[in-house]
């Protein structure tokens, strides 16, 4: 209330952002730090991650844990299910909310606000863990991969703003090409979806990290360790330090069970590290559309 | 008489023909967009089994149910399992534990976002404030695995940097993973660092959308960097923080099982053991599935009344609500 200074030059005022600008830059350097360390020491050898508390650069390179990682048959298993999960199951979230979203889309279709009643209460209330789970014991998808993808398959929040951007298109458009003899589904695969392409790249990303990230549904509906995702398996290694290393090591040969954690933790983050670039851009966008029209 | 007879026949003729036409115009539609009605159906069925039968299969909650006698031929018991639930020692434990973990989210991690995107917004340079949220959403895209995996080999006793610079710092080594009294600050403290900088762009979205007029107006008022901040920045972005207090509000008793079930082990559950990993301990591992349902749904009905009436007071104080 004392601050009555017409600029930014007051004395606050210049204390204030020099403790802002530094705050902030301790705090984003806090975000990346760990995972530096846990870079750094997948490098390093267990000797030098037992005698320095933290660093960034190792003294001595060693590439050893990634070695090991590398010969682990159930490392590789368990990076082979996580990658079609997250391939495979992102088309069938996509084909599944877009088949919804458009129909929805148009006001006039009959019994449009009921469906969209039932979804939004599904939002607030649910049959939550064990009703779901039982469902799909019911519908024989233990130990399947389906279901890891299946009781997932829409996010209704998804849903609702991919459907609002599909009321936002020009119905001229939709309607002109029914006139010139197509149908529904011509019309969204030929219209639509080239028009909405950077939604559905936001909303792809969306449900890709989801599905590379899940750890839930493995362990929920995962009984068999041979179809364990990679979330599992790094829990596995690192919490629990449950070995997966190669069976044809040298009998005298004590692997590096430090950085092997480290280098396992650096494979699952990886794949994210790499299309980060394009998980910021789309995503922030995907949030304001959110915050705009949900 | 007749006269009137002959126009109630017509009348009676006239609806009959306008309900006629009406069905007609209806079926007309109906075939007009069936192709519509022929890509909702996947969808349809999706909800149909994973949200609406499990909404149904919360009966079981009232059953003694047997997986080999189904729904039909369960027993039916009324109300025991809650009164058993309510009546079993942990339930208190349990109760508390979830609800201090709620509040300390509520006080220490809601406004967390908040503050971080006025002092985000306060930066004129945009290529600084770039870079800072460069980084600080990260971590919201790992896992809560890797995150948990990251905790355990910061702060293992056996090594672990913080560990070790405290003890190079002459201190002694805290087993800060199995220890009561670190539990809960390290969920804090891991759900700040995971989300706190995410959590920034709804708000930044609201910021970015105030008129930069009004400053200029404010600042030609004579109103200091902290009047400005209190009478544009903060009213620009207040429905925001109520829409998502208001939903926050609705998982009170929900504390997100992932990272409470990494974070578990035997020396911390006395204070980590909450209603979401209990009802996985008795339902998933132990197949007490009746009980289980009844203690989720005691939780999710405990959400749905805390949306709708926190949703009504904020409705009451002038607010848009989200219903």
């Amino acid at each position: 209330m004392n601050i009555k200074s017409k600029n930014n030059n007051s004395v606050a005022g210049v204390v204030f952002d020099g403790f802002n600008y530094v705050f902030l830059a301790l705090y984003g350097t806090l975000s990346l730090l760990p995972f530096l360390y846990i870079l750094a020491a997948s490098f390093a050898s267990d000797a030098e991650i037992a005698a320095r508390p933290f660093f960034i650069f190792p003294h001595k390179i060693t590439t050893e844990a990634y070695g090991l990682v590398m010969k682990s048959a159930v490392l590789y298993r368990s990076l082979g299910v996580s990658v079609f999960v997250t391939l495979f199951g992102t088309l069938i979230c996509l084909f599944f909310t877009i088949t919804f979203a458009y129909p929805l889309s148009k006001k006039n279709l009959i019994g449009r606000n009921f469906i969209l009643n039932v979804i939004i209460f599904t939002m607030v209330f649910g049959g939550g863990m064990i009703p779901t789970y039982i469902m799909v014991r019911n519908l024989h998808l233990i130990n399947s991969y389906w279901a890891l993808i299946l009781p997932g398959a829409i996010n209704t929040t998804n849903l609702i703003i991919i459907k609002s951007y599909f009321q936002s298109l020009p119905a001229e458009l939709m309607e002109s090409s029914m006139i010139d003899g197509c149908t529904e589904m011509q019309t969204l695969w030929r219209i639509v979806l080239p028009l909405s392409k950077p939604i559905i790249a936001t909303f792809g990303l969306f449900y890709a990290v989801g599905h590379w990230n899940n750890f839930f549904s493995a362990l929920l509906y995962m009984n068999d360790p041979e179809k364990w995702p990679l979330q599992v398996i790094l829990r596995q290694i690192v919490m629990l330090s449950q070995g997966t290393l190669a069976t044809d090591l040298p009998a005298n040969y004590v692997p590096p069970a430090e950085s092997l954690k480290m280098a396992t933790i650096v494979v699952s983050v990886v794949p994210i590290m790499m299309i980060y670039p394009f998980l910021q851009k789309y995503f922030a966008k995907g949030v304001m559309i959110g915050a705009v029209k949900g | 008489m007749s006269n009137e007879v002959v126009t109630a026949t017509n009348v009676k003729n006239g609806i009959q023909s306008s309900k006629k036409y009406k069905r007609e115009v209806l079926m007309r539609k109906l075939k007009k967009d069936k192709w519509l009605y022929v890509l909702l159906i996947p969808g349809v069925l999706y909800y149909l089994l994973f949200h609406i039968a499990p909404m149904w299969g919360i009966v079981i909650a009232f059953q003694n149910y047997s997986p080999f006698l189904g729904v039909s031929g369960s027993e039916w018991i009324g109300f025991k399992n809650f009164t058993d639930f309510f009546q079993n020692p942990d339930f208190v434990r349990l109760f508390v534990n979830t609800l201090v973990l709620s509040l300390l989210s509520i006080v220490f991690y809601f406004p967390a976002p908040i503050l971080i995107s006025l002092m985000l917004n306060e930066i004129r340079r945009e290529l600084y404030k770039k870079v800072i949220q460069t980084f600080v959403y990260i971590p919201h895209f790992v896992s809560m695995v890797v995150v948990a995996s990251i905790t355990y080999i910061l702060l293992n006793t056996e090594g672990g940097p913080i560990n070790t610079l405290i003890m190079n710092f002459g201190g002694a080594k805290i087993n800060f993973l199995g220890s009561v009294t670190w539990f809960r600050p390290l969920i804090i403290i891991q759900t700040i660092w995971k989300e706190c900088g995410w959590g920034t762009i709804i708000f930044l979205a609201a910021l970015s959308s105030v008129d930069a007029e009004q400053y200029e107006a404010a600042i030609v008022d004579g109103a200091g960097r902290f009047r400005q901040l209190w009478h544009i920045t903060l009213p620009a972005i207040r429905s925001t923080i109520v829409i998502l207090l208001i939903m926050r509000m609705g998982s009170v008793l929900s504390n997100g099982f992932e990272q409470i079930f990494l974070m578990t082990n035997s020396l911390n559950r006395t204070v980590a053991d909450v209603f979401d990993t209990y009802v996985y301990t008795l339902g998933v591992t132990q197949g007490a599935f009746s009980y289980s349902t009844a203690v989720g749904l005691f939780k999710s009905l405990i959400g749905l009344i805390l949306i709708l009436s926190t949703d009504k007071i904020a409705k009451k104080c002038g607010e848009s609500g989200l219903f």
